[in-house]
Formats: structure tokens, sequence, C-alpha cells
């Protein structure tokens, strides 16, 4: 076990007892009829193991993109428990991450996980050179000296096709695509254990697409992190993912090897999506 | 012990974008095989060849019945209903899967497709591209495309390095569906020579051919998808 989640869920505005039980995928809906909120997740159960890769798919406003913010702790669950191996208290007892302190979570965010967003502004500072939001990650992570700092920018660099004579220029200078890569860069740089991805590629062009996609399987395969990635482009689920799972209305309603998501959907609503497919 | 036994095996299919029709996929198929042997699953069309391949692969989920793989140390799973990291597991290191057709990434070559498996096991990359090579040119595909993305290949062309990759490191079990439909004579028999070698190694394989003459030469025993028993003998 690399990562648990326990009956997470999330509720925008008051919130009532009758909240989770309200809503959901059979009820066709995220509000709750007695209070008016919004369940974003609904009680989510979910396990990763060791280097699986695991794809989140659904239509936009089913829960996806929250559920890994919630998970990388962008944003604070409404209750739920989270476990991370090895991640335990002075007494050998899981640490719920949901409630953990600051400490903890930066301890986390700077070595265990590490997010991929949509938009690379969100991942990296515009501040800093390439090379200095990518040692900033390694630094971090506990590397202090500065030749092994900039060894490892430069090897990251280089992984990514970033042209490494250009580790001081500032990510304003690079293409969307390079501006992508250096994200992956800086993400890959602390040696995460897990990695999440927000639609990583939504937005580019194809043939940079290709090259990311590529460029992440392989260091996936070999650096053998565990990986969530969210998208809804089901080629990326198919060529990308090992296990997949499908929300709707803030909940999983399907969860399966992703070659059986797609070529025998069981769900209702699973069997739209992929039947929805050009 | 058998290295697959599949009991009572049924699929249902259920398409809810057409009201919740259900579809009849195949019903009480049983038949198991040996490590070594070669089981071949025969009937018209229609009868659910491929999609029990697809369920012991577990691309298709089982409606009821088991299949149970039995793990050399005398462990036993059934891939009817484990859980999905088991089947990962099983896929990885136990079970491979010949489909009809190439389904690949795009921009990776010939030599490296062929290669990957080998070097997934452990093979050293340049070692794992020789055999990748001889493989290749052994089922006829011409040197100069050695280098090209498949994806650009003719059909025939496609389904040898489909083949190749298939076989170049056989796991336990080998699954194949119709894995020659769109060859020649000529490269049909030397996909069998291939397989019987494979089969000489102790690999329980089950296969779907359309070509009897490929069907009889490799297989040990004939499941007939329509009657649900073994074909007998004199029909073999």
């Amino acid at each position: 076990m690399v990562m648990e989640l326990k009956d997470i869920y999330k509720i925008y505005g008051s919130g009532c007892d009758a909240c989770l039980n309200s809503t959901g995928a059979e009820f066709g809906s995220s509000i709750c009829p007695h209070c008016g909120s919004v369940v974003a997740v609904n009680n989510i159960n979910l396990h990763l193991k060791k280097g699986e890769i695991l794809g989140i798919v659904g239509e936009s406003g089913s829960g996806k993109s929250t559920l890994l913010r919630l998970i990388y702790q962008d944003e604070k669950a409404s209750g739920g428990i989270l476990h991370l191996d090895n991640l335990v208290d002075e007494l050998g007892l899981y640490i719920n991450l949901l409630e953990a302190d600051e400490n903890v979570l930066a301890f986390v965010r700077d070595k265990i996980m590490s997010m991929i967003y949509q938009n690379p502004m969100l991942g990296l500072n515009y501040q800093f050179s390439a090379g200095g939001n990518i040692a900033e990650k390694i630094i971090m992570s506990g590397e202090k000296k500065y030749g092994e700092i900039r060894e490892r920018a430069l090897y990251f660099l280089e992984k990514t096709e970033i042209p490494t004579e250009r580790i001081d220029d500032y990510p304003d200078r690079f293409s969307g695509g390079q501006q992508q890569r250096i994200q992956i860069s800086k993400a890959l740089s602390c040696n995460p254990k897990i990695l999440l991805l927000d639609e990583p590629t939504t937005g580019l062009d194809l043939s940079v697409q290709a090259k990311i996609l590529d460029l992440i399987k392989v260091l996936q395969k070999e650096i053998g992190f565990a990986m969530i990635i969210v998208s809804h482009d089901l080629g990326v689920i198919k060529h990308l993912t090992d296990i997949c799972i499908v929300m709707k209305n803030g909940e999983i309603v399907e969860y399966g090897l992703s070659d059986q998501i797609l070529e025998d959907p069981q769900h209702p609503y699973t069997q739209i999506l992929v039947s929805s497919v050009l | 012990m058998y290295k697959i036994e599949i009991k009572n095996l049924s699929k249902t299919f259920t398409v809810h974008t057409q009201g919740g029709i259900e579809i009849r996929g195949y019903e009480n198929i049983n038949f198991e095989v040996n490590n070594g042997e070669f089981i071949s699953l025969f009937g018209p069309s229609g009868m659910g060849k491929s999609s029990v391949l697809k369920a012991l692969y577990r691309t298709y989920t089982t409606t009821s019945g088991d299949i149970l793989f039995n793990f050399d140390n005398g462990e036993q799973v059934n891939i009817a209903t484990c859980d999905e990291s088991t089947i990962l597991n099983i896929r990885k290191n136990h079970i491979g899967y010949v489909s009809q057709f190439l389904q690949i990434l795009p921009r990776i070559s010939a030599v490296n497709i062929v290669a990957n498996p080998l070097i997934e096991k452990g093979e050293s990359e340049t070692a794992s591209q020789d055999k990748a090579r001889e493989l290749l040119s052994y089922l006829s595909i011409k040197e100069e495309l050695f280098d090209v993305s498949p994806l650009t290949f003719s059909g025939g062309e496609q389904q040898r390095v489909n083949i190749a990759k298939g076989i170049i490191a056989p796991k336990s079990v080998l699954l194949l569906d119709e894995p020659t439909a769109s060859l020649d004579k000529i490269n049909t028999m030397k996909v069998i020579e291939k397989l019987l070698e494979i089969k000489k190694q102790g690999v329980a394989m089950i296969g779907i051919f359309h070509d009897t003459e490929a069907m009889n030469a490799i297989s040990d025993k004939i499941y007939d998808m329509k009657e649900r028993c073994y074909a007998n003998d004199n029909q073999k």
C-alpha cells in the first residue's frame, strides 16, 4: 500500500446530516436538497499500491480534480481518512494526513507527493528561473550542496528535453509545452513516491501532448513512482493507466482495470462515456 | 494440477444505453489446460470464443463461474473475482495475451516494440534488440522496416509484429486470439512452428484459429464452444 483513502468527502456550503446520503450518482445531483450545499466529493474509498497508475475519468463537475486537490491538500477535505505508507507517529500508528499539522504536510509535499497541474502557472514560480524552480524543490527535499542541486536540476531538464543551456531563463520565456516539461522536472526532482497529475496535457497541441505523455511513461517506468492521473481523454487513460475509476456527482460509480472499463463497462454512465468516443 | 481451470463460466452483457437489454455472451463453459498443452476454442463466430479469452485476461468481467489460475508454488487465484492488483501482477508475470490487432503507442520502432518484453524481463537492451531482429526476420519482416513504427505497416505485417511481441518472452500462459488471421500459409506455418517450440518449453496455451490446418497442427485438445464439450479425437 502506498496510499489509502477512506470515506473522504468535501462539502461546499453549510452542510447538513443528510448531505452525503441525498447526493451522488443515483440522485443525479451533487446539490443537497435539504440545505443546498454542494457535495463535490462523496465518500471516496481508494487504495494505491507501489508503482500502480490510477486514472480518474468523469464529466466536468464530477469531482475528479477536487479529489486530487484534497489528496495534495490544496484544499481541506470536510472529513475522511488519508493514510500514506510509512507515515506513522511515535507510537507507530498511521497519521491521518487530512488532520496532520503543517510540519507533516510540508514533509509529505517535499518528499513523498508531487503534483503536476494542467496550468504550469500553478506549479511554477515565475520569479525564479527554470533551474531555480527545480532547485527550490530539491532544497526542500533536503539536499543542501550547491553543486549537487545544480547537477540534479540539469539532469531533470535533460530528461525532459529542455535545452540545458537555458537553465537560467525564466519560465515565461518558454513555450507552454516547455513550461509544462519544466513543471514535470520540478515535480520529479524530489524523487516522489506518488505523482498526481491533473489533466497534464489538456490544451497543448497534439505533438507536444504525445511527447509529454511518452516522457511521463518513460520516467514512471524508470523511477517506479505510483501515479494518479485525472483526464477526460480516454486515449490517455488507455495508454497510461493500469486501473481506472469513473466518477459521477462526486462518487465513484465504477472501479476496474482500465482495459476492462473501456471494453466491458458495467455502469450505465460508464457505458455512455465510452460510447461517446468518436 | 491444471494450470488453468474454467468452471461453469457464463457471461451476460447488459447494455444500459439500449434500455438495459441483456445479450448472452456464452454460457456454462468448462475446460482446463495443463502446462505445455495447447487447447483450441472452436466454433462459429458469435459463440463467444474471443470473449472467453478476454475473460481469462480480465478485460471482460465474468457474470458467473470461476477461472482458477494455479501458481507453480501451489497457490490458487480466481481470475474472475480477484482484486485488480492481483490481476495486474498475473498479467505482468504469468499470462500473456496476443490479440488479432496490434495495439501500441505510436512513435516506437518495430524492433523496440518487440524487444520491450525481454527488456522488462531483465535482459540487456542490445541483446533484446538482437533477438527482436532475429524473430522479425524469421517472420519475414523486411529489414528496412525494423526501425519504423509498425503503425505504418500493412495488416499482415502488423499482425506478425504483434505475434513477435507476444511470443518473444513467453510467460507461463499464453492466450492467442486468431494470431494468424491475416497471414498467408507460409507465415502461418512459421508462427505454428514457433508456438510448438514455446509449447515444448512448458507454456500452457489457449488459442483461437480460423485456419483448421493450423489449429490441428498445434492443438492437443479442441473445445467446441457450440456443443460446450471437447471435440472427440477423430474430429481432430
